[in-house]
């Protein structure tokens, strides 16, 4: 096929500045990053970020955002499901709340979780008697990521269910499968490449969380202290090679995510688009 | 079943299986509805309202007081100022991307938008820090600044920068799509009856995005001004100076001072509300736009 010559004005001046901005704004930023690593020597880079307090702080940031993931991809297919496909009253006021985690300043998310989850808050009043401790350890940081992650499952998961066929499911019913049957071998098929977007969307998210989080963490070190925050406290104590060598780890970290995210989106519209 | 006939008996039948195969029975569905609700009532509607509770814990005169201080005035400005900055650059650049990614074919084309998405992925912190590492007393450009003195870092030049970093995607991500989808034959047209570049841009274009534009927009405000962990690295914390809403409630919190905290946090929900109800209402438009355009 001949390429059609596009006759459109404005390509050399629209792609000049975008890449002009994108330079100056997020690429020779986050160059700088790199480069600031390049004044440590190899070992020295390899102190810093194998420091067992920064280890530890690994540990809390990638175990609790994958466990905050894990509760956000179960309840968010739920409540996905549920909004798509059961009547309730106020569902549309529900609907649009579900995205209050992508509005709500995360300082303002911080302090109201803290305030919620804490020995005489609302919540946590019920859970210190059971013996839960929330607010000011471990399980408070999970707290605060399941928040700002919500939105993600549920608005990746929603519009595939939306668009699933009912003549599907009325088929595998008629060829004699049960409800879960169906469930389990046709609907959540059709959805999992959705699901797993959500859950990589959520997870990255959450790795690099800081606001929401230090208000209800108590933040000791070893015990309760995300990565973000150790960088701030380098910094805050000059050392800014030592800050920049944790945030080139977590940088390496958040753009292989990226790719792997990209990639599933890539795969994700891939089905849908079978499907139809 | 003797009263039945077997035609009556065969359509009662595929009632059933119908209901049976395209839904639950009512227990589980009354189950499952109660399980989504109580865990956003756990984690979104429960802690929203303790943000106005709290706010209003010590009565309305203390909320009010708490408002009007002079430095929580100063941090309403400071955060007015970083979005009026922030948001108009990030719209011409997300106009400009999806001109050049939606309209053209040229090589490279999936790296650069997936650069865009790369704010996204960075964690708000190193979005400071990097700025830190360029304008800061030891960066690059540190001696320079001092000897002109100009402060970025520390100031709000920094907190500008840092708001459009961590604002940066959201317009482009918003239209990048809408004006793929939308083709150029209208522009084409356009071409053809003698409009110019510009004119093609506002009078074709634009107007045929406007709510996807609105929505970014809106975003990117919201965005932009409840910015925290960015913003905190950059500003350095300076009380009426470099302090913005979301600076201004950690300091009152840190200071045991939970009710004003509240009361300033319990703006930026409202903020956050207006925002949710205006995407919704631009939702609600796309959608009777492209039923409109069907029907027609």
């Amino acid at each position: 096929m001949a390429k059609q010559k596009n006759i459109l004005p404005g390509f050399n001046l629209s792609l000049g500045f975008t890449i002009f901005y994108l330079s100056l704004i997020v690429l020779i930023p986050l160059s700088a990053a790199f480069i600031k690593t390049t004044e440590l020597s190899i070992p020295e880079f390899w102190e810093v970020i194998t420091a067992p307090r920064v280890v530890a702080s690994y540990k809390l940031t990638f175990g609790a955002s994958f466990i905050a993931a894990i509760i956000n991809a179960a309840f968010g297919l739920l409540t996905a499901w549920v909004l798509v496909r059961y009547p309730f009253p106020g569902k549309k006021f529900i609907d649009a709340l579900v995205d209050l985690p992508f509005a709500l300043p995360t300082a303002v998310a911080g302090i109201a979780l803290t305030a919620v989850y804490s020995g005489n808050g609302w919540i946590g009043s019920w859970l210190e008697p059971l013996g839960i401790k929330v607010a000011f350890t471990p399980i408070g940081v999970v707290v605060a990521l399941t928040f700002i992650g919500l939105p993600f499952v549920v608005r990746t998961v929603q519009p595939v269910l939306e668009d699933l066929e009912a003549e599907t499911e009325e088929a595998a019913a008629s060829l004699g499968a049960n409800r879960w049957q169906t469930f389990s071998k046709i609907i959540f098929p059709a959805i999992w490449p959705a699901l797993l977007t959500g859950f990589a969307l959520a997870f990255a998210r959450a790795i690099g969380e800081y606001g929401s989080v230090i208000f209800i963490a108590g933040n000791m070190p070893m015990v309760s202290e995300i990565t973000p925050l150790i960088i701030i406290t380098k910094l805050e104590q000059y050392d800014y090679a030592g800050a920049t060598a944790v945030a080139v780890v977590m940088l390496v970290i958040s753009f292989l995510l990226l790719f792997a995210i990209n990639g599933l989106q890539w795969w994700s519209n891939r089905q849908r688009i079978a499907a139809r | 079943m003797s009263g039945i006939t077997p035609s009556q008996y065969s359509s009662y039948h595929s009632k059933v299986a119908r209901s049976r195969a395209t839904s639950e029975p009512a227990w589980i569905r009354y189950a499952l509805t109660t399980i989504a609700l109580s865990f956003l009532a756990l984690f979104l509607f429960v802690p929203l309202a303790a943000v106005f509770t709290e706010a209003l814990r010590k009565g309305f005169d203390t909320y009010i007081t708490a408002l009007i201080d002079p430095d929580a005035l100063s941090a309403v400005k400071l955060t007015f100022i970083a979005a009026l900055i922030a948001v108009p650059l990030n719209l011409v650049f997300g106009v400009a991307a999806a001109w050049a990614i939606a309209k053209f074919e040229f090589k490279g084309k999936s790296i650069l938008i997936t650069l865009i998405d790369l704010p996204f992925a960075v964690s708000p912190v190193i979005a400071g820090l990097i700025y830190v590492l360029i304008f800061g007393l030891q960066g690059w450009f540190g001696s320079a600044l001092v000897d002109n003195d100009i402060k970025v870092i520390f100031a709000i030049p920094g907190i500008v920068l840092a708001t459009i970093f961590v604002t940066f995607p959201f317009v482009a991500r918003e239209l990048i799509p809408l004006m793929q989808a939308q083709g150029k034959d209208e522009e084409e047209a356009g071409l053809v009856l003698g409009a110019s570049g510009w004119q093609i841009l506002w009078r074709i274009t634009l107007p045929n995005v406007k709510w996807g534009l609105l929505y970014g927009v809106i975003l990117t405000n919201a965005r932009a001004m409840g910015e925290f962990g960015a913003v905190s690295v950059v500003s350095g914390h300076i009380r009426g100076m470099t302090n913005t809403l979301p600076l201004h409630v950690e300091i009152l919190y840190n200071e045991y001072n939970y009710a004003a905290a509240f009361a300033v946090a319990s703006l930026l929900a409202l903020l956050a509300l207006v925002t949710l109800a205006l995407k919704t209402f631009v939702e609600w438009q796309v959608a009777r736009n492209a039923s409109h355009n069907e029907a027609a």
